[in-house]
């Protein structure tokens, strides 16, 4: 199926009808095998056990910043290439990147509060992702408050590529500023700082969360799909009934 | 240092990954169901979509038209 097939959102159905149940099935095998070697991945030197709340902290933050990237590029398909599912696919992530920005925000105070002493210090990583999570919500809000949807689309869009400014510097803050947050540790010039024992639980749990994204992230197209058929639907009965 | 330290911080946060995680799936299912729940019911007032009703004309208009024919060559 070419992928232009897909900006017609019954065939978009059918496509997310027949896939969901494999990414599915896919994503309870892979983090069943996850879950399994992070039990028994052995224990970080200085870290300790606690290490273990980063196969959920790490993949949660990439998935938080994949989905607002995701989201920009779907602005630009509203503003730009007006494609006919973009708003739908940028009003379908926003919740599950909210979801994945406070279970980045939660397991990263619950890290800290054994390996740093405390829940949360205003140092520029962590304000930068709360920063993030607010911004989640505020197109949350939006899309709820403008009834009209190809308003509320636009609005988003415009919100959703001004808010991408918080990617860099969420990436980049640890090392432009003197943080408490590590720095990176995973990708980076000259090679992974972290034991390969530990390196590929954490991937192949990066693997299971970006699979229960996409099937989410389908999911929830497919709902909001379905949503606006129902809002035609009614339209049609309220144009009957006067 | 033991498997065991810490270990209500770790119990916690994956505690609240799977809230986290059942909430979405969750409300992406229950979702699904009330979408497709309101369009059966709408559908059964006769209030259906132009396309679906152009296809079912198109569907009912080939059927007709090969009945016919069937029974031209009879």
């Amino acid at each position: 199926m070419a992928l232009l097939d897909l900006a017609n959102p019954s065939r978009f159905l059918k496509f997310a009808n027949s896939i969901i149940p494999w990414l599915a099935g896919a994503t309870v095998l892979v983090f069943a095998f996850g879950l399994e070697q992070t039990m028994i991945a052995p224990d970080d030197y200085q870290q300790g056990a606690t290490v273990k709340i980063m196969y959920l902290h790490v993949p949660s933050a990439w998935l938080g910043l994949l989905c607002w990237g995701l989201m920009s590029v779907a602005a630009l398909g509203t503003l730009v290439w007006r494609h006919p599912l973009a708003d739908v696919t940028a009003k379908a992530a926003a919740p599950i990147g909210a979801a994945f920005t406070l279970l980045c925000l939660v397991t990263g105070s619950l890290w800290g509060r054994p390996e740093w002493g405390t829940y949360w210090v205003w140092d520029a990583r962590l304000t930068s992702e709360l920063v993030l999570f607010l911004l989640y919500l505020a197109v949350i809000a939006l899309w709820r408050t403008v009834e009209d949807p190809s308003r509320a689309a636009r609005a988003v869009a415009v919100l959703t590529l001004v808010g991408a400014i918080d990617l860099p510097i969420i990436k980049f803050s640890v090392d432009w500023w003197n943080t408490l947050h590590q720095g990176a540790s995973v990708f980076r010039i000259g090679g992974s700082t972290i034991y390969p024992t530990i390196l590929l639980p954490l991937f192949i749990m990066a693997g299971a969360f970006t699979l229960l994204f996409a099937t989410l992230v389908l999911a929830a197209m497919r709902n909001e799909i379905l949503r606006r058929r129902v809002r035609t639907l009614q339209l049609m009965q309220a144009n009957a009934a006067s | 240092m033991e498997t065991t330290a810490h270990i209500d911080f770790i119990a916690a946060a994956y505690a609240a990954a799977t809230l986290v995680i059942g909430a979405l799936i969750a409300w992406v299912m229950l979702d699904y169901r009330a979408q497709v729940r309101k369009i059966a019911e709408l559908e059964m007032r006769g209030f259906t979509r132009r396309s679906a009703a152009d296809s079912a004309q198109s569907a009912q208009q080939a059927e007709e038209a090969a009945r016919l024919q069937t029974e031209e060559e009879a």
